[in-house]
């Protein structure tokens, strides 16, 4: 699966009632890490602005009030917020995902969250744009991420009930994922050059991924999600690490198989639909922050807290940097994400290989 | 190349005769499949022409306007999808048999997105609009992003690649140069506008020029290819057996990586981004072959072609006056026929 080196897994193990965890020292120690760096990010972005502040004042303005208390809590912290938790999200599901099918280049768009939640706004973009008449500006805030949400649970049901053949095999969910996100994406290529330029323009900044006018409403859905799901996935993380193995050993490990597979299924694809609905398939997060995750935490399959953190921190600093870089322009934060993350990615893939030499 | 692994353990000489006839009956029914595809996508299209006109046209052209249609448009655009749809099939069969997963595509490399990235840099920067113009960039996009992603597989090991480091490098590498794309078209209309229909891939309008111009990379290519089943075969029994066998690893990994890089970069340069063909059709091919990639490859080559000018056709036909795109009709002809595939038996695993 992975070219990290197999390690003793060591550490104290934590359990309540018949749930246990093993609590390594360094996971816990990136963990907080990670943790402290998400904090400082959203700090910082949080003084960019029409009017500048520095950290303190930010953190003044949320504990205390003051002049700026209206600009950072209606504005720029359900922002930072958003960027934070989606990207924690849309990390989470893709940890899933990839243990699930147990291969690194699996992401939501496998599963037809990501794709079908594109296609569908893209086809809302384009079919309602200045050819058809236009849609109200309430009418499209109001609609993209309803429409966003619901496409993709219609993609991920539709992967999910033709993978479905008198039970579920995570190979052939994988393939049949490859075919549905295949005709999704290709249908959304196409749709992109029916309409004309400037709606593509719009429909191609919602497929990046962005932050721009994300408010209070942005962020409650994907915390709601979070709050409930990651529990639920950590209780799940004894059955994940035995999927890993071939379905004959986990049956013999206990797991019962297709259901402990179809509640994670369900758990990734519930938190990559509202990630997405909130702030679009922010590009590449899914994919990379679990690789990520693994290789800093020294383990052999992604580590969910831990990849959770991840997408958060690489999100958060991705919109920073594209508010900052080419300011007064601001980029998709999806842009940002990949610039930021693809490097950092080879960076670890080639330190695993020399430590995996020496 | 050294000793080819053969699939022959302990059968008698009966049953290596059967299954070699069994696989060139398979062979020569894609083959006949090949050949009745091609007769289509020359007889039908947006405009009808009479079956004995298109005759008129191949065999004794006088220049009337349906000999132009056959002449001009509608054989260099069937041309162009046979060399595409060949290239697609065995480059993607290679890309999955190299990092042995399934979600592999020829674009993995770098290659698909490092073409998109040449040909949009070559509009902002340079003014280029000649699709002349394109395909020499895009070329070169493409040979650079492979390099570069094989380079950094290589990297701070001694080793060729590993599998998995390929794959994710290509996909580390490949979303960087998509999003810097991305932040190009998006500041620029125009490039917005060449890169959509770039993107969507089609192989209408390509004059004959265009396929005399990529013949030789795939042609290339190909050979590459051939040379390489044997090796791949050893590498998947996993590459310390491989090296017990004799094989040089790394010279296999590299000529597969040559191969992939100029079948995929000619032909993305050539129709654009066709995402789907080399995803689906090693699928399609597996149960077949079986995993013998010196019939996988070919099998995949004939499928590739004989699906790419079939959904071709069917694009042409159904939006009358217009055309669809290849591309989409592709995915929506392609994807249900694979899935069904996928159901009915169990896949062939990597």
């Amino acid at each position: 699966m992975t070219s990290s080196p197999e390690r003793l897994v060591y550490g104290r193990s934590l359990r309540i009632g018949p749930a246990s965890w093993l609590l390594r020292l360094r996971s816990a120690v990136v963990a907080l890490i990670l943790l402290a760096s998400v904090v400082l990010l959203m700090a910082l972005t949080m003084r960019i602005g029409d009017i500048p502040m520095s950290v303190p004042e930010v953190f003044q303005a949320i504990t205390g009030g003051g002049s700026n208390h209206f600009v950072v809590m209606e504005l720029r912290l359900p922002r930072a917020l958003t960027g934070a938790l989606v990207g924690a999200a849309l990390a989470l599901a893709g940890a899933i995902t990839q243990a699930i099918a147990r291969n690194p280049l699996a992401s939501p768009d496998i599963l037809g969250v990501t794709t079908g939640a594109s296609v569908t706004v893209v086809a809302i973009t384009v079919m309602a744009g200045s050819t058809g008449g236009g849609v109200s500006g309430a009418l499209a805030g109001v609609g993209v991420p309803l429409a966003a949400l619901l496409g993709g649970l219609i993609g991920a049901l539709t992967v999910y009930l033709l993978a479905w053949r008198r039970g579920m095999d995570g190979y052939r969910l994988v393939l049949v994922g490859i075919g549905v996100s295949a005709v999704c994406t290709n249908v959304k290529y196409w749709l992109l050059t029916v309409g004309d330029v400037t709606d593509t323009g719009k429909a191609m900044v919602w497929i990046t991924g962005s932050l721009n006018g994300r408010g209070w409403e942005h962020v409650v859905p994907v915390t709601l999600a979070l709050a409930v799901l990651i529990p639920l996935t950590l209780l799940g993380t004894r059955s994940l690490g035995a999927l890993r193995f071939g379905d004959d050993t986990v049956t013999g490990l206990g797991v019962r198989m297709n259901l402990a597979r179809g509640l994670m299924i369900l758990a990734a694809v519930l938190l990559a639909a509202t990630a997405t609905a909130s702030a679009g398939p922010i590009a590449f997060v899914a994919l990379a922050a679990p690789q990520i995750a693994l290789r800093l935490a020294g383990v052999a399959q992604p580590p969910l807290v831990v990849s959770a953190l991840v997408g958060a921190t690489l999100t958060t600093a991705a919109d920073l940097v594209s508010r900052t870089l080419f300011s007064p322009v601001e980029l998709p934060v999806g842009v940002v994400t990949a610039v930021l993350g693809a490097p950092y990615l080879i960076y670890l893939l080639i330190r695993v290989r020399r430590e995996a030499r020496s | 190349m050294s000793t080819a692994v053969t699939t022959r353990t302990s059968f008698s000489g009966r049953a290596v005769r059967a299954v070699r006839r069994h696989r060139l009956l398979v062979l020569s029914g894609l083959l006949a499949a090949l050949v009745v595809t091609v007769a289509l996508s020359i007889a039908i299209g947006a405009k009808s022409v009479p079956p004995a006109e298109v005759w008129h046209a191949l065999t004794t052209p006088t220049g009337t306007e349906n000999d132009i249609i056959v002449r001009s448009l509608r054989i260099p655009r069937t041309a162009i999808g046979v060399l595409a749809g060949v290239a697609l099939g065995v480059a993607g069969a290679l890309m999955q048999g190299h990092t042995r997963n399934p979600l592999a595509d020829p674009g993995l490399l770098g290659v698909t997105q490092g073409a998109g990235f040449a040909m949009v840099l070559s509009i902002m920067v340079l003014g280029v609009t000649s699709l002349y113009g394109y395909i020499w960039f895009g070329m070169a996009g493409a040979l650079l992003a492979s390099a570069g992603v094989f380079a950094l597989g290589m990297a701070g090991g001694r080793s060729s690649p590993t599998p998995v480091t390929l794959a994710l490098a290509g996909t580390a590498v490949s979303a960087f140069l998509y999003a810097l794309t991305s932040a190009m078209i998006l500041m620029d209309e125009q490039a917005m506008d060449v890169f959509r229909f770039w993107q969507s891939g089609s192989i209408a309008t390509r004059g004959a020029d265009v396929a005399w111009q990529v013949l030789p990379f795939i042609a290339a290519g190909l050979l590459l290819a051939l040379i390489n089943a044997p090796g791949l075969n050893a590498l998947s029994l996993g590459e310390d057996v491989a090296r017990a066998l004799g094989q040089n690893v790394t010279l296999t990994r590299v000529t597969g990586i040559a191969a992939i890089t100029l079948l995929s970069g000619a032909s993305v340069a050539a129709c654009g981004a066709l995402s789907f063909l080399g995803l689906i059709v090693p699928h399609l091919a597996r149960p077949l072959s079986g995993p013998d990639h010196r019939w996988l490859l070919p099998y995949s080559g004939l499928i590739g072609a004989a699906a790419l000018l079939l959904t071709d056709v069917i694009g042409r036909v159904v939006a009358r006056p217009g055309e669809l795109e290849v591309g989409v009709v592709l995915a929506l002809v392609g994807a249900p026929f694979f899935i069904t595939l996928v159901r009915r038996r169990k896949p062939v695993r990597l």
